[in-house]
């Protein structure tokens, strides 16, 4: 089944009150973010800077990557690959099961979204914790994230209330956010205690020195990689960076562009096992090479998951990250759906404005408004989009090149149209007239004018 | 005012004015004022007849494939002016972004009228590089800036980037008479007009040119301008509808005096 965008969004919009607040509250966002990176004089020689590595990084990927495994296997780390999701999992799950373990904490992770790993270890009888606070709001509630820095970012206090209540026992209609992540905290404390692994992402995966960077600001992600005897370190392909100076750079650009933070609260490197215990990092690929093929959408891979890019585009901002039906959402999110599964996320690239927001706000300079153009044109070449679309626009531009013919066109619906009766004009088939009037037909074109002696004034 | 820069030969500078095919049919008021602004400026121009459509809908509906003889046409029918001037950025855009893949990489025309074809605030900024207009407008107005003339073509700094604001409508409009230019909320947010996304995302477009609108008037603007008409005609198409008390007028019309 494919993505019906346009529906979902329209859903969200009915409600203008929480349309509006949503908008808000990311807006609110990106204005953090606009003055953090202005306090930065070289704001833009570092986004320079992240490209050039990034994009150095990705025409260079498998000596990274395997320089990144020697020295990770040096420092007591076991490295697995998968070259998709399924292998992923089983990974993952082997590893838990070889432990014995029923208790997973895990802190925000997006590729496991992407891997649909909390039901394949469900269903597999082990326990699953996100601990994430925003994480595990939605993981409590059944829903998937709808942004990837704030996952929750479409839910309002009092829906956090709710569901805390029915969840974690907290007081009903008691919506004092200390008082709600104080319970959170609570509870999840207990998870940590008793879980006998833990799961993180990876945001950045140092070639030269074979660790870890994962970046939060909760430092829920310390304690799963350090309280039990056992961590896991799932990666995408693409997190590599080759030296730690590097790190410098994407450090100040991560926090700014996703907060408006100068850095996270807790940057935190692993580099090994804890004592006594065990550190796996599985490397995965699903469905990333054929990114570094695509001359067209390459850049893509370079996303540094900061999320600045949703907090800016109107769309987003108005439609929610559900609306995507994708793992991530937004402008980004529309540019990888759209590659891996056209025909699926058809509407996608058309729920987009081509304002270009995206590509202004991206640190790592991702031509994300160009990509969802180009993605357009694909989808007209693979057939994909509608048939109605299509030869309306083959009639159109047959009429275009046919200047008197077109002049004519113009100069009957300019008489016509002022006299129909309102009914004939505004109705289901005038999208554009739903709520909108059409504008007042002049009785001459511009055309007629010049012709008429505008010319020789 | 200062002297145009003159053509080959001591001639007058030729200008080809290319008025978008929406706006020919139904806003030839706008129209008349770019040329009237043109025309002020002691410039050679000419508005050639044989032209239709730059072909942005087809393309960016994902049909860029189909509008080729669109392409074929408009550089066939500019490649003689020094000069292109069109009131709109986004058609402005579509031929110097969009056309690439109809034109060998070196083909004379293509390039000649890829590198002369301006909006008209940017040509009057920066080829004119006018200094005084004599007009007044005693008017508060906000400035709607259009996505593709600000990012694309850089008629302003967009608010992402970390560079030295500019802002050349707010530039040109600084030059009138009794003018007060008012400010926004969102300075640069965009309408929701898309071109066919305001039909294929109508709920989306809609909201998102309601609060455009909703953000001038609350910064009590009597007008809202701007250098793109397909914008313009979208948040019209709402304020009457919505009987809201906001006056739209193509940027042109004030630096014309066209009032
Ligand atoms: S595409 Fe750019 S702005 Fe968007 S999430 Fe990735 S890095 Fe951030």
């Amino acid at each position: 089944m494919s993505i019906k965008h346009p529906e979902n969004a329209a859903k969200f919009v009915a409600n203008d009150e929480r349309m509006h607040w949503h908008d808000k509250a990311l807006w609110f966002v990106r204005e953090k973010r606009d003055k953090a990176s202005k306090s930065i004089p070289e704001w833009e020689q570092l986004r320079e800077y992240a490209d050039q590595i990034k994009t150095h990084t990705m025409s260079n990927l498998d000596t990274y990557l395997l320089e990144f495994e020697e020295n990770a296997t040096k420092r007591g780390i076991t490295v697995h690959w998968a070259k998709d999701a399924q292998e992923h999992n089983e990974i993952v799950h082997k590893l838990l099961s070889a432990n014995k373990v029923t208790k997973l904490v895990k802190s925000k992770s997006m590729l496991t979204e992407e891997c649909h790993l909390n039901p394949y270890l469900e269903s597999r009888g082990i326990q699953v914790v996100d601990t994430d606070l925003g994480e595990r709001i939605v993981q409590l509630r059944d829903e998937p994230p709808s942004h990837i820095v704030l996952p929750a970012i479409h839910l309002k206090k009092s829906d956090v209330s709710d569901t805390f209540h029915e969840h974690l026992g907290t007081q009903k209609g008691n919506d004092d956010p200390t008082y709600l992540t104080r319970a959170a905290r609570a509870s999840l404390r207990e998870d940590f205690l008793t879980a006998q692994a833990g799961l993180t992402g990876v945001n950045f995966a140092i070639a030269e020195t074979g660790g870890v960077v994962v970046c939060t600001n909760e430092g829920n992600a310390d304690m799963g990689a350090s309280v039990p005897p056992l961590h896991i370190a799932s990666m995408g392909i693409e997190k590599i960076i080759p030296r730690l100076e590097d790190l410098s750079v994407f450090t100040r650009l991560l926090a700014r562009s996703a907060t408006g933070q100068p850095i996270t609260s807790y940057t935190s490197h692993f580099h090994g096992p804890i004592e006594g215990g065990q550190m796996h990092i599985v490397i995965v690929d699903n469905k990333r090479t054929p990114f570094l093929q695509s001359e067209s959408y390459k850049k893509a891979l370079n996303c540094i998951r900061c999320g600045a890019c949703m907090n800016t585009c109107p769309i987003y901002r108005r439609s929610g990250g559900h609306s995507y039906e994708y793992v991530i959402p937004g402008p980004i999110g529309s540019t990888l759906s759209t590659f891996r599964a056209p025909k699926k996320h058809k509407t996608l690239s058309f729920a987009c404005t081509l304002c270009g927001s995206c590509t202004n706000v991206c640190p790592v300079k991702i031509d994300l408004d160009s990509q969802l153009y180009t993605h357009r044109q694909d989808l007209r070449e693979k057939n994909i989009i509608s048939n109605q679309k299509r030869l309306g626009m083959q009639a159109a531009v047959w009429l275009m090149t046919k200047p008197a013919l077109f002049n004519f066109v113009g100069k009957v619906a300019r008489k016509i149209v002022p006299k129909l009766p309102k009914g004939m004009i505004y109705n289901k088939f005038n999208v554009w007239g739903k709520q909108r009037d059409l504008p007042n037909m002049p009785e001459k074109s511009f055309k007629d004018l010049y012709k008429e002696g505008l010319k020789d004034d | 005012m200062k002297k145009i820069p003159y053509g080959r030969l001591g001639e007058k500078m030729k200008v080809g004015l290319f008025i978008p095919c929406f706006m020919n049919e139904l806003y030839p008021k706008s129209c008349v004022a770019t040329l009237k602004l043109l025309k002020n400026l002691d410039l050679d121009v000419d508005y050639p007849l044989e032209q239709t459509c730059c072909g942005q809908p087809m393309a960016n509906s994902g049909c860029s494939k189909d509008m080729k003889a669109l392409a074929i046409n408009f550089v066939e029918t500019f490649k003689k002016y020094d000069y292109i001037v069109a009131p709109t950025g986004s058609c402005v855009t579509m031929v110097k972004d969009h056309y690439e893949p109809f034109f060998d990489e070196d083909d004379k025309d293509y390039n000649k009228v890829k590198a002369s074809i301006y909006e008209v605030c940017e040509f009057l900024h920066d080829v004119i590089k006018v200094e005084k207009l004599d007009v007044s407008f005693p008017h508060k107005v906000g400035v709607h800036n259009s996505c593709h003339g600000h990012r694309s073509l850089g008629l302003g700094s967009p608010s992402e980037l970390n560079v030295p604001p500019l802002n050349k409508l707010k530039n040109l409009l600084g030059l009138i008479k009794d003018i007060e230019i008012v400010d926004l909320k969102r300075d640069d947010e965009c309408c929701g007009f898309g071109g066919t996304f305001c039909v294929t995302e109508e709920a989306i477009s809609v909201a998102m040119g309601k609060d455009r609108i909703k953000d001038h008037i609350e910064a009590q603007a009597e007008v809202m301008t701007g250098a793109d008409m397909s914008c313009l005609m979208h948040m019209e198409g709402i304020i009457n509808r919505d009987g809201k008390p906001l006056k739209v007028m193509h940027i042109t019309e004030i630096l014309a005096g066209e009032v």
